[in-house]
């Protein structure tokens, strides 16, 4: 259960389509948050959709709705039966489906964001499903968890600790968190956030647009549109979008979508 | 000639670790659970041979059928000799291979995927469980495309975009996998009770032992759903070698030159469907609950 960058040809057919982005992660660690934070940083430099795997109803896709982030008809949701981790992993058909549902309705597409049901620390998403993933921890969970391992936190392309502004109540030594990440994770990524504080999460919206460029630059000779300048996008993007008027005075730099007010 | 083997491709199909999407689906057990219908051992019991008696039924018979469709013909661009072959060593009787090999002809390529998914239309009352068995339908085909490469399976996706439904994915990705139609027929009734069973098994905490002896003691009566369906479907298959498969391989035969997979010969219009006379046992208070759990508002599954 490699989530190593090395590991893409397990995944059928890369070329021309979204990078597929997995976020997943303990249940109340902020995925959901995570989520609405990167469509509304990217929201107007890439063309985005959204999955969500819901635990029960359709809570998570109706929060984003809600939140106004990204256009409703872009946000499909999967329901997982008891089961987020089989969604995700075992069994991924429902999400394929939706995903490519999303890319046929909206394609050409640049990310499309695989939001998992909150679930436990060994579950991580396939390689058939997620071509780069998040696990999302936060400090209310105590600090020791990132010593604890899981697949998830030690194999994530990149692991988000969130909520850093709870560290001082609930006890939790970022150092400390920071420093058995390091020990577990072999050299990938952590970032420290706050959803709350910034909503925008500028930091892990950085690292996507560098993972989707990448990934353009890799499949870009297969679909001229795949190319790796997310933010030539805001031209293409209006012709075909039917909510072109939230992109005209898009941000020309991917991850620098600030000035944006949150809807 | 001894009785045909178990095909092994059954047992993947049939297994609930197959990646098709099955597991999101409770099959109305939730519905059920949340009416306090199904509350322990004997009411799911009780629930699981309604289920399987009408709607398990109707999915063997479909799925009997759609398998019937798609066998002779799948891992070939054609319907070929070989494919008949292969049915007479399964202990098929040649005339039902000869009718089979053509039906390949007519689900492949004619346009008998639509009629028999029309029929399982006017079979599933509920608009929410059509959707239920057109999404996990459309999911299975997905999975098994990958798994046992058809044009067949392809036929059957561009027949019916939206996505077949379920019985006759199952049934075609049965024949594609190289079962015949009665082992379809047995894969349809098997899963239409292990899916409330093991939704069961999560939502009510049920011992999973106690619930899997339920299902024993219903091996008896999914043998004999899958013997019944696969009678129930040879009258449908005959009229659809007689009036459909016949002039089109009589077209083929006459005008080889313009015979191609790109564009093929239209189909002449069937005065009744050739399906109409399958079994149709309806389940009113199945109906009910699936739509009573579209509308709910915490649900686990699907449906």
């Amino acid at each position: 259960m490699g989530a190593s960058h090395e590991d893409h040809h397990h995944t059928p057919d890369p070329h021309g389509r979204a990078l597929r982005l997995g976020i997943g992660g303990p249940v109340g660690s902020g995925k959901t948050a995570l989520t609405a934070a990167l469509c509304r940083a990217l929201g107007q430099s890439l063309r985005l959709a959204v999955v969500t795997n819901d635990i029960y109803t359709t809570e998570d896709a109706d929060f984003l709705r809600r939140a106004g982030v990204l256009d409703p008809e872009r946000i499909a949701a999967v329901q997982t039966g008891c089961c987020p981790h089989t969604a995700i992993r075992d069994d991924i058909a429902a999400n394929l489906d939706a995903v490519e549902t999303l890319e046929e309705r909206f394609g050409p597409l640049d990310l499309v964001i695989v939001e998992s049901g909150g679930d436990n620390l060994t579950a991580t998403f396939s390689r058939g499903l997620a071509d780069r993933q998040i696990f999302v921890l936060d400090v209310s969970g105590g600090d020791k968890v990132p010593r604890k391992g899981g697949p998830g936190v030690t194999t994530a392309d990149l692991l988000v600790i969130n909520k850093t502004d709870l560290a001082p109540m609930v006890g939790a030594d970022l150092t400390v968190m920071s420093r058995d990440a390091a020990a577990v994770r072999e050299g990938r990524p952590v970032l420290f956030t706050s959803v709350r504080q910034e909503p925008e999460a500028h930091a892990v919206a950085e690292w996507v647009t560098g993972v989707v460029e990448a990934w353009a630059h890799e499949h870009r000779h297969a679909h001229p549109h795949a190319h790796a300048h997310a933010h030539a996008h805001a031209h293409a993007h209006d012709a075909d979008s039917p909510e072109s008027s939230a992109h005209d005075t898009g941000s020309p730099e991917p991850g620098h979508g600030r000035d944006r007010t949150p809807v | 000639m001894s009785a045909p083997s178990l095909n092994a491709a059954l047992l993947l199909l049939a297994d609930s670790r197959l990646p098709a999407g099955g597991h999101g689906h409770s099959g109305g057990a939730e519905a059920a659970i949340a009416a306090g219908t199904v509350r322990d051992l004997p009411t799911l019991a009780a629930f699981l041979r309604g289920r399987l008696a009408t709607s398990g039924l109707v999915s063997a018979c479909l799925a009997a059928a759609a398998c019937a469709l798609s066998a002779p013909a799948a891992g070939s661009g054609t319907a070929s000799a070989p494919a008949g072959d292969d049915a007479g060593e399964r202990g098929m009787p040649s005339p039902a291979a000869r009718g089979r090999a053509a039906a390949g002809v007519a689900g492949g390529l004619l346009g008998g995927w639509t009629e028999l998914d029309a029929e399982a239309d006017a079979r599933t009352a509920s608009p929410a469980q059509r959707e239920a068995s057109r999404v996990q339908g459309r999911l299975l085909l997905r999975t098994a495309r990958r798994i046992w490469p058809s044009p067949v399976l392809d036929g059957l996706a561009e027949a019916v975009p939206e996505g077949a439904h379920h019985p006759i994915a199952l049934g075609a990705a049965a024949g594609a996998a190289g079962c015949a139609p009665e082992e379809a027929a047995l894969a349809a009734a098997y899963t239409s009770v292990t899916g409330p069973a093991t939704a069961a098994v999560r939502l009510l905490g049920l011992d999973p032992v106690a619930v899997h002896r339920l299902l024993a003691d219903l091996a008896p009566d999914l043998e004999r759903t899958a013997s019944t369906a696969t009678a129930a479907v040879t009258p449908g298959l005959e009229q659809t070698v007689s009036t459909v498969i016949a002039p089109g391989l009589e077209r083929a035969a006459t005008a080889p030159s313009a015979h191609t997979a790109d564009s093929p010969p239209p189909s002449p219009a069937p005065t009744a469907s050739a399906w109409a006379e399958l079994p149709a046992h309806s389940a009113p208070a199945l109906d009910l609950l699936a739509e009573r759990h579209l509308r709910a508002g915490l649900r686990l599954f699907v449906s």
